[in-house]
């Protein structure tokens, strides 16, 4: 059974992935049920492993290729947070995407694709070596790429384009570093730690440098963050899910995965490579935020913003004190749950009422009422307005920070906070109190298109303001450190 | 008869007499094909059953043994390459059977595409078969006559002068080889790869014998600089030919450079030539992989790739030749050129064959035209971008088995150089593969014609050789431990 479930969880994505591909474009019924029915498999699955993980059970399933070179599926406390996260947003999204598209052309291959990308994000995150984690990331890639020129005009192409052109670089840097660390240490388990001073210093300080630049671009650090914001051409499910979370978490949950459990947090302060680490993501995060100003397109604005925000998550885990890890860690969640509401509510702007650019926004509020209030959840949150989400998680980096002694987090905060209410303020305020361009009421309908929405503005309330309670990101962001990582 | 006898019978001859009574009955070719593919396919899987439980199989025909016999030798080796081959052979004849159907009008192409093909194969199972250097000049000279009349089969003007420059490569490369088998046989008496062994590197000539043979071999291989030929041959013939030129040809004159270099004189080599055979596959594989991004046909891209994808077989003689061999990291390393030999063969020749399939659909091979054929083909574009995947040795393929494989050696070995030339090849790869898959994923133009339909029961052979090169990746323990029966040395340092 402890091999067997990790296998189902994998399958649940694989088999409607694989099984949309042959469904006809006019059977929309079986091809919802199929992706809806996996989806609701899968959560089940997860809640009933989050049980046992929470009481100390393992599950490894492992499959041998070649010598040296294994499959290793390992859920421990970390992979449950992302898998987790990701099950959650991937059936609302689909709920999402099957009412946001009705009856458009290609959807047999969109919901193939699209399944197949959370297949390969599941996999990052039950990866149990290092191998198996590039094998996955590197399925995520792919797939990835015909949902980016789903729409197949020259803009999505072009999109399509830089986003390999980033990626394929960044994951021969990636196989480079594996390898080399393999080649001294044998295969790497992240549950076991191998010994890589075997190799010397100036070695492992390269190493390094090459997983921030494999890892780099997923996470959309800067100055390899430029695919992220041409991706937008993609349709509005694929930025709200891939873009806000599968693709930028991936390469996140890739750094705390690289520090804690392949380098470990004292050969990473040994050579002194935590720090730079944590001034490029400070970096990225007042970058992010300054180019978001800029923007006057809704779905610009918030890509920079996630530029800035996944920084949050590779800050919290370069700067290794425990508050900070926790802090990175439960905005890995947090982060996703704002964003994806964004995301959905840009998403049904664009739709219902053709509202792309900002200064469409004016007067929003009263024409779709349902759209704005969750909107306004998301923005409120990502400044980090207590008590929602985005306040606990910048708290918790803030004192992680001092911990760490390295006091200028907080003016790092502090400046992107301001900056956060910067570029959302206006938007909200466009939204609220801005003069209607017209009266028309477009319909929020389908339901499917607001509930998910709904859902994830709620949830982003819920996991600020119980955030003491026992299954809560932040409690098991805690738990993850309390267990694993602390010494 | 014992029942390793009756499987190398049917390998070996299955091919053969299938392609003479194609040349009696003309009409028939597709049903004879078949036939052929079925006995074929019987022997190897009882070949390949036999290779797995009971080792290698040795043959002396008639029962006289070498030197004076004639020895064939079956390991794990040469089964990979038996089995790949017809699975490939399989896909490509399936997908043939259409534009060389017998026709009422009697056709030239029809008439001589079904002995020549099947007469290719029985070379090519010739060549893996044999355990003397003389018998595996006989099958290669066969192969090479044989592929030169497959580029020029349509007898169009260009293609002529392509297949007549291959022949000129073709049998310089034939005399250098026969020129240092002549030396060894003059030298030690015996032809004998297992003979050979004990007795090389005794006699002065022994070197030069083997710079010729290499370099024959090599100019068969297509290695830098003796390339020149392949991409005018492979682009000009009709796409199933390609897919055999590409995929299986170059592999044969390969497979006798490792039979050579590592079992029949594995102590001749020093440092210095094989640094030098592995430097100038990394040179084809810069320059053949910038070539193609230079290309405009479809057909151009696929074949300068081979250039490429032929050159990073020869990392095999640095990273596991000569006094590497008995390093714990030769056998990935190894094992890892034969999985990119096998799986570049079955993911070249779904290219090709897609290749084939798209100028049916659009009537020429130019990219531009094939904007948005996506729609029109969309089994026939996945299996391209499957294929992709493979010859850029991304994950889970058996392309990226090969290349973790060969770049863990290349790092154990502290030769981190092959290592880098692998990712670099992987990202050029990607580089001008991408430009036709973006092509085929655009939005057809409004004033395009439409594309001919192609049926899906025939789009569904490229997409099958695709998946199997893919499967090689993902299922890759077995074939791994299936190669290493009867490779010399594995029996020494043991698996890990």
């Amino acid at each position: 059974m402890t091999a067997l479930l990790p296998v189902l969880i994998l399958a649940t994505s694989l088999i409607p992935a694989v099984a949309t591909f042959f469904i006809a474009q006019e059977n929309a019924g079986w091809r919802n049920a199929l992706n809806l029915g996996g989806a609701l498999i899968k959560l089940g699955l997860i809640l009933y492993m989050l049980i046992a993980v929470a009481g100390g059970t393992l599950y490894e399933a492992r499959l041998e290729f070649v010598p040296g070179l294994y499959l290793l599926l390992r859920v421990d406390a970390l992979s449950l947070l992302f898998v987790t996260l990701s099950a959650v947003l991937w059936l609302l999204t689909t709920i999402y995407a099957i009412a946001y598209f009705g009856p458009k052309p290609n959807l047999s291959r969109f919901f193939g694709f699209f399944s197949l990308c959370v297949f390969a994000t599941t996999g990052i995150a039950l990866s149990g070596t290092l191998v198996t984690f590039f094998i996955f990331y590197e399925l995520l890639t792919l797939s990835t790429w015909p949902l980016v020129v789903h729409k197949q005009d020259d803009k999505s192409i072009i999109a399509g384009r830089s986003y390999l052109f980033y990626a394929l670089p960044a994951s021969g840097a990636l196989l480079v570093a594996i390898i080399w660390l393999e080649s001294a240490t044998g295969p790497i388990e992240f549950a076991r730690a191998a010994d890589l001073r075997l190799l010397d210093d100036t070695s492992l300080r390269i190493i390094f440098a090459l997983f921030v630049a494999g890892l780099g671009v997923k996470a959309a650090l800067v100055p390899l963050h430029g695919w992220l914001p041409s991706a937008m051409a993609a349709p509005a499910p694929v930025s709200a899910l891939l873009h806000a979370v599968a693709v930028v978490k991936a390469g996140a949950f890739g750094f705390v995965r690289i520090i804690y459990d392949v380098f470990g947090i004292a050969l990473v302060a040994e050579l002194r490579v935590g720090l730079p680490l944590a001034m490029l993501a400070s970096v990225t995060i007042i970058f992010g935020s300054l180019r978001a100003l800029q923007q006057t397109e809704i779905k610009k604005r918030l890509a920079y913003s996630t530029v800035s925000q996944v920084s949050y998550i590779v800050l919290g885990a370069a700067l290794a004190g425990p508050y900070a890890v926790i802090g990175g860690l439960a905005h890995l969640v947090h982060q996703g749950l704002m964003k994806i509401t964004l995301f959905f509510c840009a998403g049904i702007f664009d739709e219902r009422a053709g509202i792309r650019r900002i200064d469409q926004l004016n007067g929003v509020g009263a024409r779709m009422p349902f759209t704005s209030v969750c909107f306004s959840l998301g923005a409120l949150g990502m400044i980090g307005l207590p008590p929602l989400a985005g306040f606990v998680s910048k708290i918790y980096i803030g004192i992680g920070g001092i911990q760490s002694g390295a006091p200028w987090v907080i003016g790092v905060l502090a400046a992107s906070t301001l900056l956060n209410a910067a570029y959302f303020l206006p938007m909200l305020y466009r939204i609220w109190f801005g003069e209607a361009q017209d009266d028309s009421r477009p319909g929020e309908r389908p339901f499917g298109i607001i509930v998910p929405a709904v859902i994830t503005g709620l949830a982003s309330i819920a996991v600020g303001l119980f955030a003491g309670w026992d299954l809560s990101p932040l409690a098991w962001a805690t738990l993850i450190v309390e267990r694993d990582y602390l010494p | 008869m014992t029942a390793s006898a009756l499987a190398l019978a049917l390998i070996l001859t299955a091919p053969l007499f299938g392609a003479l009574a194609a040349m009696l009955m003309g009409r028939r070719g597709p049903a004879i094909a078949l036939a052929t593919i079925i006995a074929t396919a019987a022997g190897t899987l009882i070949l390949l059953v036999i290779i797995a439980t009971e080792g290698a199989v040795h043959l002396a025909i008639g029962g006289w043994e070498a030197p004076l016999g004639i020895q064939l030798r079956a390991d794990g080796l040469a089964g990979g390459f038996i089995a790949t081959t017809a699975l490939v052979m399989g896909a490509i004849l399936a997908v043939a059977a259409k534009p060389f159907a017998g026709g009422k009008t009697e056709r030239r192409s029809a008439y001589t595409f079904w002995p020549l093909a099947l007469l290719l194969w029985g070379a090519l199972n010739a060549i893996f078969l044999s355990g003397d250097l003389f018998n595996l000049y006989v099958g290669l000279e066969l192969l090479t006559l044989v592929a030169v009349a497959l580029v020029g089969i349509e007898g169009k003007r260009e293609t002529l002068a392509a297949a007549l420059r291959y022949m000129m490569f073709a049998l310089m490369g034939s005399l250098l080889y026969l020129l240092g088998a002549a030396l060894l046989y003059a030298a030690h008496g015996t032809l004998d790869i297992a003979l050979l062994a004990e007795r090389v590197g005794s006699a002065p000539g022994d070197i030069v014998a083997a710079a010729a043979i290499t370099g024959g071999l090599a100019a068969k291989t297509a290695l830098f600089p003796f390339h020149a030929w392949l991409p005018p041959a492979h682009s000009g013939a009709p796409a199933p030919a390609s897919a055999m030129l590409s995929g299986l040809v170059p592999k044969a004159s390969f497979y006798i450079l490792l039979r050579f270099w590592f079992e029949a004189a594995p102590d001749l080599a020093g440092s210095g030539v094989l640094m030098l055979l592995g430097g100038l596959g990394a040179f084809a594989m810069v320059y053949g992989s910038l070539l193609a991004l230079h290309q405009d046909r479809l057909k151009l891209i696929i074949a300068y790739s081979t250039v490429a994808q032929l050159g990073y077989l020869f990392f095999i003689f640095p990273l596991a030749g000569g006094e590497s061999a008995a390093q714990p990291w030769a056998a990935g390393a190894w094992s890892g050129a034969i999985f990119h030999a096998l799986s570049h063969a079955m993911a070249k020749a779904s290219m090709f064959l897609c290749a084939g399939l798209i100028i049916e659909a659009i009537g020429h091979d130019r990219l531009p035209g094939m904007k948005g054929i996506v729609r029109a083909l969309p089994m026939t574009v996945f299996a391209f971008a499957l294929a992709a995947i493979t010859l850029m040795g991304l994950p889970p393929s058996g392309g990226f088995t090969a290349k973790y494989l060969m770049m863990t050696a290349s790092f154990a070995a502290g030769q981190p150089f092959w290592a880098l030339m692998l990712i670099l090849a992987g990202l050029l790869a990607a580089a001008y593969l991408y430009r036709p898959l973006a092509l085929a994923f655009a939005l057809p133009d409004e004033d395009a014609p439409a594309p001919k339909a192609v049926s899906r029961a025939r789009q569904f052979a490229p997409l099958a050789l695709a998946l199997a090169a893919i499967l090689l990746g993902i299922l890759s323990a077995a074939p791994f431990a299936f190669i290493q029966i009867g490779r010399p040395g594995a029996a020494v340092e043991g698996l890990e």
